[in-house]
């Protein structure tokens, strides 16, 4: 409309030379202002990040000045004598991401080179898209299979198997003791594990094409193998994209809730057996947030809460970095 | 001694091939029987009273129809808050200011909002929301969709704005065109199916998040569109129902987990869809 109004000022010429003048002020006042609301909304999106850290450390100051740094190294967890100490959670959400970090990086590397090097042009496609969508499925969908199929399974062949054959090996033997309930510590890593497969798998697959052919090419001249090709040529190539793409994965298992809580058994306490019960942050904070009385009992939740987000902070912003790195070299 | 070395290496690459096959075999395995085992058991309760009936006391028939109106309520309001937001700082990142070092802080920040535990993001909104309003409410957990949308579709905005060619922004200027009209009448419109997509696939995501929801809308067993109020969602329903010891309750919670799922799968799908017609055209 008012860019009309300046066309016709100019194929009538100098008529009106007031009003196009008008309508130019107004175009540039529209110019300004939508420059500044655009800058507002991107400055508010880092103030939205800045919001949930200061929200966070204002909630979990109570806990934190009672607790102090025993918060962090102490393992009771008693609403009753309103006695908390995250060190359980903490370790649970780390030896849960760290199991399915140790079965879902093997995994996804090796479905990423089937799909970049072994597969038939023609299945690709369809593998890729199948594994992308899946990528997308909410956690919940994987916590509840977890809990109805996956537990039941672990307990009825699994778990015996593993009580007796490693029950007499030293070290191994505490590793898998006690007796098999099903959910645990273990269930719920390889939930984490089978959830941040397609993550890992799509990002791998994604830096493995960054690879420029020539150099695979160059190196199947030379008589390489598929497999020699992937170990001296594609891994060193894309090391950086690869770490990137596990560290994002380890983010997402870190924060993941739903797929957890389902099957962890919500347990505060360190136990060496890997069939034992236990708990996470995330979980710990889902089961009792709604049912936590008292203002320590909710400031010391909100301080698991903000660890969580310390340590994904981190982890995240390290992937990011990485993944960054590896963008700039291939553009 | 070369026949050896030639064994060896070719030994190495059989195991290692052997072991990619199997690893893709036993991954598409794995993810198709959580598909298969859904659908089965998600088929068997689904019937017409799942979308006309409330959500039951332990023991008794009913359906999740509060649960599917709380949802898409709150899913409509969180994308109706997030989608302008996330758009216009886009907007920023890929026209006005693509060269500042504003915009690539914003990038940073906002990729670290993308994958952010969501239960964090349920943490703030309950203390910036839920605290000062004294009760659990709809709104609450809209806005805390809200906060998950927002840097969905802030990258999607950004990216597809940046795949406009320059020529068609020159262009534009040439004719005289401000800035502000050159984004909303020829970069939006360049960008649309790809913007589109991004908010497709930012309501795929939130439809299923539960964690953020657990401490904001909370749960209400009855009908109510009141966002002033504690609401029900398909995610919350689903978890507490399947943790509960009743049959009816968990066979309720299969067939939510399946609508769930065949949406979101939809979402991505049709989002897929647009994107790839505009590659072709």
């Amino acid at each position: 409309m008012v860019v009309d109004v300046t066309w016709q000022g100019a194929r009538v010429g100098a008529q009106d030379a007031a009003e196009r003048a008008n309508a130019l002020r107004k175009l540039r006042l529209a110019d300004v202002l939508f420059h500044a609301v655009t800058r507002s909304a991107a400055i508010f999106v880092l103030l939205l990040l800045g919001g949930v850290m200061v929200a966070l450390l204002l909630g979990a100051l109570p806990a934190l000045t009672t607790f102090g740094f025993d918060f962090v190294t102490t393992q009771s967890w008693n609403p009753v004598t309103e006695k908390f100490g995250a060190l359980a959670p903490i370790y649970g959400t780390l030896v849960t991401s760290l199991i399915a970090m140790a079965v879902a990086v093997p995994f996804g590397l090796l479905i990423a080179m089937f799909l970049t090097e072994l597969c038939p042009m023609w299945a690709r496609r369809p593998i890729g898209i199948a594994i992308e969508l899946l990528a997308g499925i909410p956690s919940i969908i994987y916590g509840i299979w977890g809990l109805f199929v996956l537990a039941p399974f672990l307990q009825q062949y699994v778990q015996p198997a593993l009580i007796a054959t490693f029950g007499e090996v030293p070290v191994l033997s505490s590793l898998f003791a006690g007796p098999p309930y099903g959910i645990g510590v273990l269930t719920a890593g390889l939930i984490l594990a089978i959830m941040v497969l397609p993550f890992i798998t799509s990002i791998s697959r994604d830096v493995f094409d960054a690879v420029p052919p020539v150099l695979k090419e160059a190196a199947y001249g030379l008589g390489c193998s598929t497999w020699e090709v992937m170990r001296h040529v594609v891994l060193p190539y894309t090391r950086v994209g690869v770490i990137g793409g596990v560290m994002l994965g380890l983010g997402r298992a870190l924060g993941e809730t739903m797929a957890v809580t389902f099957v962890i058994g919500n347990a505060h306490k360190i136990s060496s057996s890997l069939l034992a019960p236990g708990t996470t942050i995330s979980a710990t904070i889902a089961n009792e947030f709604t049912e936590a009385v008292g203002d320590l009992y909710t400031s010391s939740l909100i301080a698991l809460g903000l660890i969580l987000f310390v340590i994904t902070f981190i982890v995240l912003a390290i992937a990011r970095y990485l993944l960054l790195r590896i963008e700039r070299k291939a553009g | 001694m070369d026949a050896a070395i030639h064994n060896a290496r070719r030994r190495r690459n059989a195991l290692a091939t052997a072991a990619a096959f199997c690893a893709t075999g036993i991954g598409l395995a794995g993810l198709a029987m959580i598909l298969i085992v859904l659908f089965w058991e998600g088929f068997s309760g689904l019937s017409l009273a799942v979308f006309t009936e409330m959500t039951p006391p332990p023991g008794s028939a009913g359906g999740l129809l509060n649960a599917i109106v709380g949802s898409i309520l709150m899913t409509v309001i969180a994308i109706a808050i997030g989608t302008p937001v996330g758009m216009l700082a886009g907007t920023y990142m890929a026209e006005y200011g693509r060269h500042e070092k504003l915009s690539s802080v914003v990038r940073f920040i906002n990729d670290i909002l993308l994958s952010a535990p969501s239960i964090v993001i349920g943490l703030f909104v309950y203390e910036v929301m839920v605290v000062p309003m004294g009760h659990f409410s709809g709104i609450a957990g809209a806005v805390a969709l809200a906060v998950i949308v927002i840097p969905v579709v802030v990258r999607t905005t950004e990216d597809m704005l940046m795949l406009v060619p320059n020529t068609l922004r020159e262009a534009a200027a040439s004719i005289g065109l401000p800035r502000a009209l050159m984004i909303r009448h020829i970069a939006y419109r360049a960008a649309r199916s790809g913007i589109i997509t991004g908010i497709l696939l930012a309501i795929a995501r939130i439809s299923g998040e539960t964690a953020p929801l657990l401490f904001t809308a909370l749960n209400n067993q009855f009908y109510s569109h009141n966002l002033n109020a504690p609401m029900s969602s398909l995610p919350v329903v689903i978890f507490q129902f399947a943790l509960s010891p009743y049959e009816d309750w968990q066979k309720l919670a299969w067939t939510g987990a399946l609508i769930v799922t065949v949406s979101v799968l939809a979402l991505s799908i049709v989002a897929r869809a647009l994107t790839a017609t505009r590659k072709a055209s």
